[in-house]
């Protein structure tokens, strides 16, 4: 028991510094990395500088700078620092007003009003629904942007563009082949379970303004299906229908969509005009105005930003 | 009453630009045209901003209104509000934002591959709507999202240059800034759960209870600290900024001007935002983060300066100066009076508009000198590229604070907003010493740029662009009319801030 104990205590501590199972037929490039971030060049003891986990790096670095004494230093104070905050924000905490009590500050009108008339204002039955794409779809504008900036920002860094680059001059390491036809299993899973996720999916975004669910989650219940996908039947068979171009098109309308049309319920709120959107009877799929098109476009961008960054940290293209 | 167009002007910029972001991705890479689309774009909010602020001058008698964004009333909606301060600051940051992107316009297509350019042009139209947004917004949610919005832009920014340096810098500065997020986030979790709203006005009329009540008192200050910390880490606060250098130094041209000049100063003002409207400052003066900001504010000016005098590369220096400066913003809003906070705002606009000017003349300077950095290489630029050099000689007397330049005015008003503070000593000596040490870092380079370089035959003679000598004609002559007529400017800011 014992033992055991400490095989997945060395796994765990293992795999926190870095030193996790390497595929047995990857190759590693002989010649150190182009840009070390030392002024000298690793001396012979560490010429497989890629072979090395991230505590060895950190002890080497450590060596070349000799600065033993402050890294001591610097790992106690981090210590007491984050010793020091964790029991601030404890004690913090434990001076708020009680979880759920009827008389909280945050128990006033405007939780009422939205729990009260949330329904026949927005149209949505799912309050929640109703808070984030009528009441409060501001935010919610702001955070499908959230998701567009960095699924720019990683494709500008991982993108083709950084590829073409890297070819030229940089040793290819040889990611190891799947054999597709191996994985019986995973596949014929796959085949059966895929049509049922998006399924699920589908209906989670569709839905969003009647029952629990919307954009945001049915968007991640869809990139699992594409992951899934990727991975039974390859990437490739992925990209012929979803790459970078479609990625960014898809995204950029999604968000244009969301933009004019909220920009429009924005524009006649404020001026007082009046609106040709229709609220539609409570509970039916056709309801709750602009709520279901926003969840769409919800939905499709969150499903096409997490899978772009799957494939992209996972196999370094899209 | 203002009239539809001024009223709806706060929303419409914040829209056209988030559009022009999505359009952008697909328009094509021919003749630099996402460039040149997202610059007419910035620009034109530019002189929406200055409209607003013009039919606000001359609306009567009320100087605000909200802007409801939908169907829905303030604490149920979200709400937009502007004000004089407001639209001074958007047009200052818009204009700002524009003359960074064209007087760097050569240097960009240098350094960053068209395709990186196409995403570089929407990161920069992202972040513009996010400063825009943090400007107008009404409500500490909305804050936080744009907040954001403008971590991940400025982050990308910093490595849509290629290069190991560049990607370590962003590493760092992304780090930190989501340190900074985290904490602003856990501070606006414990507001909501104190007050229960998160419209500003709600929030300080549920605090003013509290206060009077003497209830959660240390969960307040809790989350005022948290809040101070974590913006004072995005706005490079003396002890939080050590990204600072290294993301701003590293980068292009245009990234380093847009960093420095704005994306420092939108959360400089969402944090003024904050102290003004949701705490008060007598909350804040009860709660003693006044003087925490004050002194804090004095050693970032100091220690700005003295790291600054260390560097032998010329935007390192200039980046370090950012920290002194910002530390100078932080005296002005320690001094917790609508005078002191006047002064900051005023120090925010000088040093968004001279700031950019000097990483866009470095920038010159540096391609004159063959793209090399080093102040000692740049020995002679300025009989190369005069504009560069006029730019660079005009921004260091600013920061100086020579009289007729930018940097005066505001110093004059942070040393005038300090005399009805019982620590005017300690302010008029920090402002003294580091003016001086100012003067000990930008002298020497404007030395060596003017001094003739008799050995070294320069090879480039390559001369500037016409926009670019546009572009720093613009600089100069903001510059100059920071310098020479601030007052009406400063007497608006006032109004704004009494308004605020």
């Amino acid at each position: 028991m014992n033992k055991e104990l400490k095989l997945i205590w060395k796994k765990f501590f293992n795999w926190v510094l870095g030193n996790g199972p390497r595929p047995e037929n990857e190759v590693i490039p002989v010649e150190p990395p182009p840009d070390l971030p030392f002024s000298q060049r690793p001396n012979d003891k560490y010429s497989r500088f890629h072979e090395a986990t991230l505590k060895e790096r950190y002890n080497q670095w450590l060596e070349i700078h000799g600065l033993h004494i402050f890294s001591i230093l610097y790992s106690a104070l981090s210590i007491l620092t984050c010793v020091v905050i964790v029991c601030l924000l404890l004690a913090t905490v434990a001076e708020l007003p009680p979880f759920g009590h009827e008389r909280n500050p945050a128990n006033n009108e405007v939780i009422r009003r939205y729990v009260e008339h949330g329904g026949h204002e927005t149209g949505a039955q799912n309050i929640v629904a109703g808070l984030i794409l009528d009441y409060r779809a501001f935010d919610t504008f702001g955070e499908s942007s959230v998701l567009f900036t960095a699924a720019c920002s990683v494709l500008m860094m991982l993108g083709k563009s950084r590829r073409n680059r890297i070819k030229t001059h940089q040793p290819k390491l040889k990611i190891p082949a799947h054999n597709l036809n191996d994985e019986p299993i995973l596949r014929g899973i796959a085949s059966f379970s895929i049509p049922a996720i998006l399924m699920l999916g589908c209906v989670v975004v569709i839905n969003g303004h009647l029952t629990p669910g919307g954009g945001f989650s049915g968007g991640a219940i869809l990139s699992t299906a594409l992951i899934l996908a990727a991975n039974a039947y390859g990437s490739q068979r992925v990209h012929q229908f979803f790459n970078e171009r479609t990625f960014v098109i898809l995204s950029s309308t999604a968000l244009m969509i969301y933009a004019l049309s909220k920009g429009y319920s924005f524009f006649t709120g404020a001026n007082l005009f009046h609106s040709i959107i229709p609220k539609g009877t409570v509970g039916n799929i056709l309801s709750a105005g602009l709520i279901l098109p926003l969840n769409i476009c919800v939905g499709l961008i969150v499903a096409g930003t997490l899978y772009t960054f799957y494939s992209l940290f996972n196999k370094g293209d899209l | 009453m203002i009239n539809l167009l001024a009223f709806n002007i706060p929303f419409i910029s914040i829209f056209v630009l988030m559009i022009t972001a999505f359009i952008t991705p697909l328009l094509p890479l021919k003749k630099r045209l996402p460039e040149k689309f997202s610059c007419c774009v910035i620009g034109f909010t530019a002189i929406l901003s200055l409209y607003l602020l013009y039919s606000l001058t001359n609306s009567g008698q009320s100087l605000t209104f909200n802007f409801p964004m939908g169907h829905f009333p303030a604490p149920w909606g979200n709400e937009l509000r502007a004000g004089p301060l407001e639209a001074v600051l958007s047009f200052f940051f818009c204009a700002a934002m524009f003359l960074s992107l064209t007087g760097n316009f050569s240097s960009t297509a240098e350094d960053i591959s068209p395709a990186r350019r196409q995403i570089f042009c929407v990161l920069v139209n992202l972040l513009t709507a996010s400063l825009l947004a943090l400007t107008y917004t009404n409500d500490l949610f909305t804050a936080y999202v744009f907040i954001e919005i403008n971590t991940i832009a400025a982050c990308a920014i910093v490595v849509v240059k290629e290069g190991a340096s560049t990607v370590r810098a962003a590493l760092r500065y992304l780090i930190m800034s989501l340190v900074g997020s985290g904490l602003v986030m856990i501070a606006i979790c414990l507001l909501y759960d104190l007050t229960g709203h998160l419209l500003m006005q709600n929030m300080h009329g549920a605090i003013k209870v509290l206060m009077i009540t003497k209830e959660y008192t240390m969960p307040l200050t809790v989350s005022l600290a948290l809040i101070t910390v974590g913006l004072g880490i995005k706005s490079a606060l003396y002890p939080f900024a050590s990204w600072l250098p290294d993301a701003h130094g590293t980068s292009t041209n245009a990234s380093s001007a847009i960093l420095s000049g704005l994306v420092l100063k939108g959360h400089i003002f969402a944090l003024i935002k904050i102290y003004y409207r949701v705490f008060g400052l007598d909350v804040i003066h009860f709660l003693r983060m006044d003087t925490v900001i004050f002194i804090l504010g004095i050693i970032a000016m100091i220690m700005g300066s003295i790291h600054a005098l260390k560097q032998s590369n010329i935007k390192r220096m200039i980046a370090w100066s950012s920290v002194a400066q910002v530390g100078y913003i932080f005296l002005g809003i320690g001094l917790n009076t609508a005078a002191g906070i006047a002064a900051a705002c005023l120090h925010i606009i000088v040093h968004a508009c001279v700031k950019p000017m000097l990483f866009t003349a470095a920038g010159g300077l540096s391609t004159a000198a063959g793209h090399k950095k080093n102040l000692h290489a740049l020995m002679g630029t300025f009989y190369i590229n005069r504009w560069a050099g006029l730019g660079l000689i005009a921004g260091a007397c600013s920061m100086m604070g020579i009289p007729a330049f930018a940097g005066f005015a505001s110093k004059l008003s942070l040393t005038l907003a300090s005399f009805d503070n019982p620590f005017i000593v300690w302010a008029l000596a920090a402002l003294a010493a580091s003016s001086v040490l100012n003067a000990l870092y930008y002298v020497p380079a404007v030395i060596v740029i003017l001094t003739k370089n008799k050995d070294a035959v320069l090879e480039t003679h390559e001369q500037p662009t016409l926009l670019y000598k546009i572009s720093m004609f613009v600089f100069l002559a903001l510059n100059f009319y920071l310098g020479l007529f601030c007052m009406p400017l400063l007497r608006l800011i006032t109004r704004g801030v009494n308004v605020l």
